[in-house]
């Protein structure tokens, strides 16, 4: 390993794999961007592009591209920690590598075939080929077979490396929760005439992924990620975690109810929905003073920095966008007026960036910091503005287009909703008014702010660590035990109870 | 937390933790899939529960009147008015919506508009759109409907917003499909989701005396094209069968 040059070569399959994925994946969100900005411009130009790229298309390449970014970053942080966590290498390295040329050969033709035939019939045939017409999961159905097939691959992989090798708390909550998060993805591949069936099991998709079981993939990688930047120690990290799963499985799995308030599904779900979404924000308080507790114990003097930064970004965001966003609109009293306004996009885009984008964004800086040989990324670091400005300039653009958002919902609410009635009149009168135009106007520039600042953070990722010869501080750490010590403690308190 | 070599309390333990964590969600998991057995039995379409209702209903008015007991708006199945002045069969009727609702997913409305309240929020709601005072009078809307989704940019409102919907090219069979699917969906029970909407002016809602020649003179089309070929279990729709007392008119009228 040369530090601060490019070590490509001498990483093992999986971390490569890693790299590639990370790259596919900042690809995907320049897109995401690009496509979010000419949606936004839509609102205010409605012309623009009119019948050549339809707010619908730009829409759907927006969340689409987003969704599977996402996955893509996920992915590849697990590739990354795999083989750390389990003490072997990757069991199935070819295999590895074929999915992901498939799966980013599928997903090449899916956001073409969106773009370049956009629609088709009302048939089978174009939801098989074409677009499911769903939003989020919107692609065809080959696709969602496809990602079926290289999803049971890549578990094959993760699963069969930990078998090989050792289990710890961690990889043991991982490997489960992947295979309900590939399960969940079933639910959404079917086609039914009745909306409320339709949207039933829709929500079982979105909701268990992004409120369930993509909480606790980056509860996983949030555990693991605490050890290597700061030496947390794993046994308190690890019970951490399972507090965490209990919390966010108790409180995620049933405030799917939030979500069948109006679709057509029985009275009671007003009140398990009500009732158990509203306790969704207390894992994520717990996320927060996990976060901060240990950072703060290891007085923040991390091996990382940008990447520490960005964990603690993901624990506030998390906090608050996913969980005061999404309770203030939670309750059936409330959602009755918020629900389908700009609301929710509000609360989404938050959610979205403040639990998922910053989690992703600290692995890719700890994979670098790897990739420039192990180099020096704590304090002065050469270039450090980059790394901060680029936190600084999304965060602004995120907060500031989420609050815009949320004043446009707040007048959609009382003018389109609780005045008049949701008519499409109503829906027009509040579109026009002054309050909500501004607001549109304040989202397209924040969302400018926030394109400049991933131009920004990834410049920050292929110049970071160039040419610095100074090696990675070690972790002042507290021990860390070895799993299996740590296994035997468990087997004997097993045995003791 | 404990320093390291003094042993954990039980509740601050892995172990303790790692017990509940599997209880809970296992626990949780349970509850969900035996609330799901039920809610998909309830929302069936024609089912006993009436909240989502047979296909078939699109042979009758439908209104949306505020419910004097719930203190909240549902959707009142009237009498015959079919769509089209075309009485369908359930199975018949199935097919149409069908249709329309494949169309619906094969344009990707869902990337403009919200339907039941979810997907985009850059054109209005059609949870109600069937009902919608926009189409001016019952006698109307099909036309206007039909004419509107045709050519939705010549006839585009846009009520000073400049946004237009963009040409779909549907073909006058997905037209006439959209139209049956968008009648159905206003007939879902949605809990009083749009709260406090307004529906376009309608003949009566309670099945009059003489009620077939009542109903289609109020609708002003000609007389149905064909008499229901069979008559299907599930048509009439239960809320149409239920005493006419339990059916609270009162907003209506
Ligand atoms: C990281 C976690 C989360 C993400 C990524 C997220 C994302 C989203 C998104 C994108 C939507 C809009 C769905 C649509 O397009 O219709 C939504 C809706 C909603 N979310 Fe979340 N959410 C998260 C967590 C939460 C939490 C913890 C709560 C409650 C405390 C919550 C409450 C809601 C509610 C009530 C809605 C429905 C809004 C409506 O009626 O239109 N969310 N969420
Ligand atoms: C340049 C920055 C961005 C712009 C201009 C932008 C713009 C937009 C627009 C115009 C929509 C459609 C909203 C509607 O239907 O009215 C949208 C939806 C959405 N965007 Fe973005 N976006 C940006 C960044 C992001 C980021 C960074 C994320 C997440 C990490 C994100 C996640 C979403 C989600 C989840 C939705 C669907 C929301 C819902 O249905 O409630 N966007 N965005
Ligand atoms: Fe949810």
């Amino acid at each position: 390993m040369k530090i601060g040059k490019i070590n490509y070569s001498e990483l093992s399959t999986a971390q490569k794999l890693s790299v590639k994925y990370f790259t596919v994946a900042m690809v995907l969100f320049l897109a995401q961007l690009i496509f979010g900005l000419v949606a936004a411009w839509q609102f205010l130009a409605p012309d623009f592009l009119f019948e050549v790229l339809d707010f619908n298309v730009n829409r759907m390449v927006h969340i689409n591209a987003m969704v599977v970014w996402m996955l893509y970053g996920f992915i590849g942080a697990i590739f990354w920690l795999v083989e750390d966590e389990s003490g072997v290498p990757l069991v199935g390295a070819w295999l590895a590598n074929a999915t992901f040329y498939v799966l980013t050969v599928a997903v090449t033709i899916v956001v073409l075939v969106y773009l370049f035939v956009q629609s088709g019939p009302g048939d089978a045939w174009t939801l098989w080929l074409i677009n499911e017409g769903r939003e989020y999961i919107e692609a065809p159905r080959w696709a969602d077979i496809g990602i079926v097939i290289c999803m049971v691959a890549f578990f094959y992989n993760v699963a069969g490396t930990f078998v090989a090798g050792r289990w710890s708390g961690i990889s043991g909550v991982l490997v489960l929760d992947l295979v309900a998060l590939a399960g969940l993805y079933l639910a959404g591949m079917f086609y039914t005439t009745n909306l409320p069936m339709d949207q039933y099991w829709w929500w079982w998709v979105i909701h268990l992924w992004v409120e369930a079981t993509w909480e606790v993939l980056v509860g996983c990688i949030m555990a693991w990620g605490l050890i290597k930047t700061l030496g947390a120690r794993r046994r308190i990290v690890t019970t951490w975690l399972y507090v965490e799963v209990a919390l966010m499985f108790g409180s995620g799995i049933l405030g799917l109810g939030h979500h069948y308030f109006w679709i057509g599904t029985p009275e009671y779900w007003l009140g398990i929905g009500g009732f158990f979404s509203a306790l969704e924000p207390v894992p994520l308080v717990a996320m927060v003073v996990h976060a901060v507790y240990d950072a703060g114990r290891h007085s923040f003097r991390s091996s990382n920095h940008p990447a520490l930064a960005w964990l603690i970004a993901h624990a506030f965001g998390n906090f608050i966008g996913a969980g005061v966003f999404g309770f203030m609109q939670t309750l059936p009293q409330i959602n009755m007026f918020t629900h389908g306004t700009q609301w929710s996009s509000s609360h989404g885009h938050l959610a979205f960036f403040g639990a998922y984008t910053t989690i992703i964004v600290a692995f890719i800086y700890l994979t670098i910091q790897r990739l420039r040989g192990d180099v020096w990324m704590s304090g002065d670091l050469h270039g450090g503005w980059r790394w901060k400005w680029s936190l600084g300039l999304l965060h602004v653009g995120m907060v500031g287009m989420s609050m815009a958002l949320l004043i446009a919902g707040y007048e959609q609410s009382f003018i389109e909703r609780a005045m008049g009635g949701s008519t499409w009149q109503a829906y027009f009168d509040g579109q026009t008014q002054p309050w909500f135009i501004q607001a549109m106007w304040w989202r397209m520039i924040f969302g400018v702010i926030m394109t400049v600042g991933l131009v920004l953070l990834l410049v920050d990722f292929v110049k970071i660590g160039a040419g610095d010869d100074r090696p990675i501080r070690a972790v002042p750490s507290e021990a860390i035990p070895e799993p299996e010590a740590q296994s035997e403690e468990l087997a004997e308190a097993a045995a003791g109870s | 937390m404990s320093e390291p070599g003094i042993p954990t309390e039980w509740w601050a333990s892995e172990n303790f933790w790692r017990k509940c964590a599997i209880f809970v969600t296992g626990f949780m998991a349970l509850v969900l899939v035996l609330l799901t057995f039920h809610t998909l039995t309830v929302i069936e379409a024609g089912s006993e529960a009436g909240r989502v209702p047979a296909y078939s209903v699109i042979n009758h008015r439908i209104g949306y009147v505020m419910d004097d007991e719930k203190r909240r708006m549902m959707p009142v199945i009237g009498p015959k008015a079919p769509l089209f002045g075309e009485e369908l069969t359930e199975a018949e009727a199935m097919a149409l919506v069908d249709h329309g609702k494949l169309t619906v997913q094969a344009r990707n409305c869902m990337n403009c508009h919200t339907i039941l309240g979810n997907g985009a929020y850059y054109a209005p709601d059609l949870t109600k759109a069937w009902l919608d005072p926009g189409w001016g009078n019952e006698q109307a809307r099909e036309l206007l409907m039909t004419m509107f989704l045709k050519d939705p940019p010549t006839n585009a409102r846009t009520f000073g917003t400049g946004r237009r919907m963009p040409n779909q090219e549907l073909t006058d069979a997905e037209v006439r499909a959209v139209i049956a699917y968008l009648k159905w969906m206003s007939a879902i029970d949605t809990n009083g989701f749009p709260s406090g909407f307004k529906p376009l002016p309608q003949g009566p809602l309670t099945e009059a005396p003489q009620s077939q020649s009542g109903a289609s003179h109020a609708l002003g089309t000609s007389p149905p094209l064909a008499q229901p070929r069979r008559p299907s279990t599930k048509s009439p729709p239960p809320l149409a069968s239920a005493p006419a007392a339990g059916l609270s008119m009162r907003g209506a009228t």
